[in-house]
């Protein structure tokens, strides 16, 4: 008997405490714990007892998210942190050191992409960027001192579906493991791991919470990639003078990754999550099923309705659902539930329709983030990528009159009125 | 550490201390023998605490089974011959021995064969005999992924199948799915079929005379507390520590709990 998706959504990783027999999960706002006894005390430092002690290093509410998110992954266990940025640091930094290269999509979230083009060449970590669907590119650009591969699920923005089977295969052929950014499609929608990833991080504050209150990252180890075989990842099989110099791939198998994060990673750059964030997402994560089969649904509608103007006041609709989508088989295959609830279309006009369009909504949130309950929209041209002339734009994948949403769990039909609003007003631009 | 057994190089986790065959302390070594297609990390826990109070720590991978070298043996028995081999090679006489599930079976019959050799022994989830479902049999020979799934699918208690796990942040189901996969092709049905071919008699249990205390999970749906118990009864003087709650998987399920009975056992 093991238990479904949709169950281990509500229930994995959290029994009711044994105190007050509480059906909700405690907040356990506490920085540090009590320990029984001295003896107790020094087990629990010198990891011959499981337990908390300091909450940067874990805490209970945290850890039931943490557990959450392996089940759902298919994981042997999670780290939960500040935010999709402080997981994916986390994730490099538990992997290698100055010298060390990344060879990544280039079709990723810009605040990854700074990272990993403007501030880690700084610590001595380079990283070389490629055309997620071209493998040569990925296979040309592995150096000696390469250790990573990484990518998103779908990419940003032109939602190109990482081929997680060869791009791991790839991956593996190199004795390297494949991290990807699965925050855009969640478990519900792809469990990487299923396809030969072997890390996969999620900026919580989208999908998973769901909700737009908290920010939140967490950072999952499939428990599959043999570091000691690779021989390039001497922070996980040698001796770590740091923690007693403990060999992490001796101590477990099967979750050396996840012990060095959290006792060097956590314990040294301290990126822990608030357990009242971690309540939230957990919040949000009871009903992730529910609100991604609708966020899909919804999406849907709006991915039609909006291919029905292509030709009056849209130029294109960028969806994997759609057969003009480059990746459309491939999502067909990897993404079977539906891809994304995040998308562009390009507005005929440019970017004062584009202006005009966003001002006419009236459901549709402007602002600057996706994988809300509620219905999101932005106009890079305008906002995130307005010091771009129509050129660069065009050159970054983005079209001036470019407008990507996010879509929420309102009425359809209140989305696609709000749509027809905007339209209406960018035609007149 | 790594050492030589039978010409095969075997590896040997000493529970997070450093340790040469030069350092091995052989008035006070444990052995802790893991069950069918784990190795020696399902003791992490435990054996850190002894090896940290006093006592030589040796986990070894079985033949065939995670960083130790050679093919899976065929047999319990041949498993208590290559233990004592073990112990030959670092020239240890007697030891105390923990065995878990299959390596209870090991436990068992190196002290019924090798009372002379046997301190104490401690048996975690067992029973005699430990008759494997068919089903599960095939599906080892068969379908090794299909056949992790369903002992994790019996190996955890109800609230084991939800988590709640002592260890911040780790899923034990997914533990116990990807250590299994990472045993090699062949491993997991040579282990169960070498539990369900073990045929020592309940009644030659009498031949041991070293101190025997059985740990059972209250929910153990592979080796039952009551077939526990009637190995308990078969042996002269044997103790039982049942742990409230837990399924077969107890050094995951109830660490402290599995600790707590072998510190009374093996260090007070």
């Amino acid at each position: 008997m093991s238990y479904r998706f949709d169950t281990l959504s509500l229930h994995a990783g959290q029994v009711p405490d044994s105190q007050y027999g509480a059906r909700a999960q405690p907040i356990y706002l506490s920085s540090s714990f009590v320990f029984k006894d001295a003896d107790q005390a020094a087990s629990l430092f010198n990891m011959e007892r499981g337990g908390h002690v300091y909450s940067r290093i874990s805490n209970p509410t945290n850890a039931v998210l943490e557990e959450r998110i392996a089940a759902l992954e298919g994981g042997v266990g999670a780290i939960a942190v500040a935010s999709g940025q402080a997981a994916l640091h986390l994730a490099i930094t538990t992997l290698m050191g100055a010298g060390s290269h990344i060879v990544a999509s280039r079709s990723l979230y810009g605040g990854s992409h700074n990272l990993l083009e403007y501030t880690l060449p700084r610590f001595g970590i380079e990283t070389t960027f490629v055309d997620p669907r071209d493998l040569d590119a990925w296979k040309a650009a592995i150096r000696p001192e390469t250790r990573l591969f990484f990518g998103e699920t779908l990419g940003n923005p032109g939602l190109d579906v990482l081929d997680i089977p060869r791009v791991s295969a790839l991956a593996h052929e190199h004795g390297l493991p494949l991290l990807v950014d699965s925050t855009f499609t969640t478990p519900y929608l792809l469990k990487p791991f299923d396809h030969g990833a072997d890390l996969v991080f999620h900026s919580a504050t989208k999908f998973l919470s769901g909700h737009g209150t908290v920010i939140g990252g967490v950072v999952v180890d499939s428990g599959a990639f043999d570091w000691d075989r690779s021989g390039k990842f001497p922070t996980l099989s040698a001796p770590y003078e740091g923690f007693h110099d403990m060999v992490f791939t001796e101590e477990s198998t099967v979750a050396a990754f996840l012990l060095r994060a959290r006792r060097e990673g956590l314990r040294d750059f301290g990126a822990c999550l608030s357990p009242l964030n971690a309540f939230q997402i957990l919040q949000g994560m009871e009903t992730l099923p529910l609100r991604m089969a609708r966020h899909i649904d919804n999406t849907r509608k709006l991915v039609g309705h909006l291919s029905t103007q292509i030709g009056l006041t849209v130029d294109a609709v960028n969806h994997p659902d759609l057969p003009s989508h480059p990746d459309h088989e491939l999502a067909k295959k990897l993404l079977p539930r539906g891809s994304s609830s995040v998308f562009t279309f390009n507005l005929s006009g440019g970017r004062a329709a584009g202006r005009k369009f966003i001002e006419a909504l009236k459901v549709f949130s402007h602002l600057a983030n996706v994988g809300d309950a509620k219905s999101l929209v932005i106009h890079p041209a305008s906002t995130t990528h307005f010091r771009m002339s129509d050129a660069a734009l065009v050159a970054a994948g983005i079209h001036p009159g470019t407008i990507r949403l996010s879509v929420g769990l309102e009425d359809p039909d209140d989305l696609i009125d709000d749509l027809n609003r905007g339209l209406a007003a960018a035609a007149k631009a | 550490m790594q050492i030589d057994v039978r010409g095969q190089s075997t590896y040997l986790y000493t529970g997070g201390k450093k340790l040469t065959p030069l350092t091995v302390d052989r008035e006070k070594t444990i052995i802790f023998i893991h069950g069918a297609q784990q190795d020696h990390s399902c003791w992490t826990l435990q054996t850190r605490w002894f090896a940290h109070h006093g006592f030589t720590v040796l986990a070894p991978d079985l033949p065939g089974h995670g960083r130790s070298a050679g093919e899976p043996l065929q047999s319990v028995e041949a498993l208590a011959e290559w233990i004592a081999a073990l112990l030959d090679a670092l020239g240890v006489e007697q030891a105390r021995l923990v065995g878990h599930s299959m390596g209870s079976l090991v436990a068992v019959e190196f002290a019924a064969t090798y009372p002379q050799r046997t301190v104490q022994a401690a048996l975690i989830g067992t029973s005699l005999p430990m008759p494997v479902a068919p089903v599960l049999l095939d599906a080892a020979r068969d379908n090794e992924p299909k056949a992790a799934t369903m002992i994790n699918g019996w190996s955890y208690s109800a609230s084991g199948q939800i988590g709640g796990n002592t260890v911040p942040g780790l899923w034990l189901l997914g533990m116990n799915q990807r250590l299994m996969a990472r045993q090699k092709p062949g491993v997991f049905h040579a282990d169960l079929a070498a539990c369900n071919a073990y045929g020592r008699s309940l009644e030659s249990l009498s031949a041991i005379t070293a101190p025997v205390l059985l740990i059972a999970g209250s929910q153990d749906k592979m080796t039952s507390p009551k077939v526990a118990k009637a190995v308990q009864a078969a042996i002269p003087g044997a103790q039982m520590s049942l742990v409230p709650g837990s399924g077969h998987a107890l050094m995951a399920e109830r660490p402290d709990a599995v600790l707590d009975a072998l510190i009374a056992f093996l260090a007070r």
